[in-house]
């Protein structure tokens, strides 16, 4: 884990102190409310629906248990007793008051925690694999990478004031479990010919109104060349990209109008003036931050617990089988946390529920927590010897849900029960997408499926990359549900197609079972996926599923 | 022929606590859409929404929002949005729905 | 009357009424040396060769949330000028730092916003060289 420096907690501090004069400086008029606003976004405040919302950072997804105890008791002393971790590895603090926010991020100050760069049109909090340094597909972990980032984007003079927000994500496994392709920047640690470790650049993607993958815009970059090219491509976009339309500012828009190759051009001519007198950082300082990331000291430990557990209680074995997944050390698993229970707001958890995890944490699992950008909590370093204690002591805090990759692990925004950009609301569909197949006892069956839902076109709940992907609008006055099919978030990223027409709230439940009864019966075996049977299919068979009325008008 | 005018009412949010307030008849501000002043006329509407956007200190962002008259005789909100505002999220009993009596902000 | 805000406080603006030409005007000949004003679109890269006949750069920020003058003078002193570099326009106190780090030398303010955002707050954000990451990377590097 990163540990901060003196520099880091004098910055974070400053960051505060300056914070609260913003804030008395906007009471007393200095500072106007469009003025105001962009200061206050950078520091994570938004203003909702109901309420002010504080999105706090937890940079590439690390924390320990000590930050994670006081995520706890910011929410009980300042919020309503919970916290919404969200999809950019975020956790959000709904219900804060302007006057209180100062002495939140004093409180986050002192676990060398910030909510810098979390919103406003600058690069945004760094996202990164949730299994880095435990996966075992790894080439290198890609946390120094993204501390490296994050220390350079702060407060980057030049790129405060974009055109639109930047968002960063790095992967160091050749399985993409970052987005990297719906990033406006995705880094992929690749090696080279020399074996010798560099970066994959991929530039452009993003999902919102605009959906694009990211493509390929430097195959292998040398890591020391990595700041002066993040440089030269946040200078191209800060002094190109359009300013004139918001839905038309992120770089996906100025990649696609400009075109890859001049684009490329443009970069690599400000990259090769930029390295001249900024030559960025050299090895010597990545091998430093290599460091603070160095993997835990793993003990051989006895795993006869483990195994004898499996045998003997199916709950136990049936939740291994979903929220495990393979250690790089064969005596360790990785546990993802779900925080999808049945009918539950995805990504939400109280004070008790963090605390629980904080203790686990510490006490079996090196004391290191992860945020996925699909919501849950993952414990990256866990004994087998502990996982029986583990799973028991989650079941007493209702963190035992065994539903890890299937229908009930929804991403869903907050939408319209706390978002101002809301169009629909997400949260009710989740919950009664995954209480209606509880009920139907059709979750295992069904197997791996992805189902993402975003309360608008801004696509903060990932629908065009999930295997069914799904849109809250407003349609004359009524919420209204389309359904994206085929989409898919991974290394072979692809755009979910829309079947046709959107549904009611009360019709989008059916038509779901419609479709996933559709697939039950066509798929070729219970191995193949929703996913690889709508590739072998197309959209047919669940536009069929789906439209049985057009469809039969048709025929 | 001009569209008939939907009734309207002036909400924000409050610069301090950041929740939704109300203009009400008598220019205060209240925390409940029932106890709202409702307008009926766009050009009156459209004056009361200019003269309290100077009024940066105390709330950020009002606008005009659709509202009709219920049974009741108060007014009540048309569209989803801002039944949600009005009362709160549906995941928790947070928010107004949660909030007793009848608080008044000056 | 404009005020020229530096490190040490408010200052009257001792160019208010120098006359600043347009990078085109420029480009046309000059026979002084000459007073240069930039809109945030232009292009900097013929600058260099007229650099001995530039007395002084302004550039313009149409509005505070268009960042883009904080990108072009940082390119204007990576392409090697050394001279005055003001930023007028709409700028704000909480960004004097940024500006200052990007290369400028100076911010010019109306009186409307010295009025607003007297010295005091401007002079809490001298100690700009203090918490800059980016040089932070470099001393570790």
């Amino acid at each position: 884990m990163y540990r901060y420096s003196e520099f880091d907690d004098a910055f974070v501090r400053a960051r505060v102190a300056e914070f609260r004069d913003q804030v008395n400086r906007r009471i007393n008029g200095s500072l106007t409310e469009e003025e105001f606003k962009p200061l206050r976004l950078k520091n994570g405040l938004y203003l909702q629906l109901h309420a002010y919302m504080l999105r706090v950072a937890i940079p590439y997804g690390t924390l320990d248990s000590r930050q994670m105890h006081q995520l706890a008791h910011i929410a009980e002393v300042w919020d309503k007793g919970y916290g919404h971790f969200t999809t950019r590895q975020n956790i959000q603090f709904n219900w804060p008051k302007l006057a209180d926010v100062p002495d939140m991020l004093e409180a986050l100050a002192d676990v060398s925690m910030h909510a810098i760069q979390t919103s406003g049109n600058c690069i945004r909090n760094v996202t990164a694999d949730h299994f880095a340094g435990a996966a075992d597909d790894e080439i290198e972990d890609p946390r120094p990478t993204a501390e490296l980032l994050r220390q350079w984007s702060t407060d980057h003079p030049e790129f405060q004031y974009l055109p639109r927000k930047f968002k960063i994500a790095v992967s160091g496994s050749p399985n993409d479990r970052a987005v990297t392709r719906a990033h406006d920047i995705g880094i992929r640690a690749v090696r080279g010919k020399g074996d010798e470790t560099g970066y994959e650049i991929l530039v452009g993607g993003g999902l919102g109104r605009t959906p694009m993958i990211g493509k390929v815009i430097r195959s292998f970059l040398p890591k020391d060349d990595l700041l002066p090219y993040m440089e030269a491509i946040l200078r191209v976009y800060n002094l190109s990209g359009r300013r004139d339309n918001k839905y038309k500012a992120r770089i996906k828009i100025l990649v696609h109008e400009t075109g890859l190759d001049e684009l490329k051009d443009q970069i690599e001519t400000e990259f090769t003036a930029r390295r001249r007198v900024f030559p960025g950082v050299n090895q010597r300082l990545l091998e430093s931050l290599n460091a603070h990331f160095a993997p835990p000291e793993f003990v051989d430990a006895e795993s006869s617990e483990y195994e004898l557990r499996r045998t003997r209680d199916p709950l136990f074995r049936t939740w291994c089988d979903t929220n495990l997944n393979r250690h790089r050390d064969p005596n360790l698993a990785i546990v993802t946390i779900s925080l999808k229970p049945v009918a539950g707001t995805p990504g939400d958890a109280t004070a008790d529920q963090m605390r629980t995890i904080a203790d686990l944490a510490k006490s079996f699992a090196h004391d290191e927590i992860r945020v996925s950008h699909e919501q849950n909590i993952i414990l990256p370093h866990v004994p087998k010897a502990f996982l029986p204690r583990i799973h028991d002591r989650l079941k007493r805090s209702g963190l035992a849900t065994a539903n890890i990759g299937l229908i009930s692990d929804i991403i869903a925004c907050p939408g319209m029960d706390y978002c101002a950009l809301a169009t629909a609301r997400s949260i009710p569909i989740a919950q009664e997408i995954s209480q209606r197949f509880d009920e139907l006892r059709l979750e295992r069956k069904i197997g791996p499926l992805k189902i993402k839902i975003s309360g608008c076109i801004n696509a903060c709940g990932h629908h065009h990359v999930g295997h069914i992907g799904i849109l809250g609008l407003d349609r004359a006055g009524v919420e209204n549900y389309q359904i994206t099919l085929g989409g898919d978030a991974t290394e072979t990223a692809a755009i979910g197609k829309r079947p046709g027409p959107g549904f009611s709230a009360e019709e989008l439940i059916p038509a779901l079972e419609r479709l996933l009864d559709a697939y039950l019966t066509i798929r070729l075996s219970g191995n193949e996926t929703f996913l690889q049977c709508y590739r072998r299919l197309g959209d047919q068979p669940f536009k069929t599923a789906l439209y049985p009325d057009s469809a039969r008008k048709a025929a | 022929m001009a569209r008939r005018f939907t009734p309207k009412i002036i909400t924000t949010n409050d610069l301090l606590e950041g929740d939704v307030i109300y203009l009400t008849a008598d220019g205060s501000w209240t925390r409940r859409f029932s106890d709202a002043k409702l307008f009926l006329e766009q050009a009156e509407a459209e004056a009361a929404l200019a003269r309290i956007e100077t009024r940066q200190d105390i709330h950020v962002g009002a606008y005009l929002a659709d509202a009709e008259t219920g049974i009741d005789g108060r007014p009540q909100p048309v569209h989803f949005r801002e039944q949600f505002r009005a009362t709160g999220p549906s995941n928790y009993f947070h928010g107004k729905q949660a909030e007793t009596g009848d608080v008044q902000v000056q | 009357m404009n005020r020229i805000v530096r490190d040490d406080g408010f200052h009257p603006d001792d160019l208010e009424h120098g006359e600043f030409l347009t990078l085109e005007r420029l480009e046309a000949g000059v026979e002084a040396p000459v007073l240069l004003q930039l809109e945030p679109d232009a292009d900097p890269s013929d600058l260099p060769r007229h650099f001995a006949w530039i007395s002084g750069i302004r550039i313009h920020f149409p509005n505070f949330t268009d960042g883009r003058g904080f990108s072009l003078a940082a390119r204007l002193r990576q392409l090697g000028y050394g001279g005055r570099l003001g930023a007028f326009g709409h700028l704000i106190a909480d960004q004097y730092s940024q500006a200052r780090r990007s290369g400028f030398d100076e911010v010019v303010i109306n009186e409307l916003m010295a009025a607003r955002q007297p010295e005091s707050q401007w002079l809490a954000k001298s100690g700009w060289r203090q918490r800059s990451y980016q040089a932070h990377i470099l001393r570790s590097a």
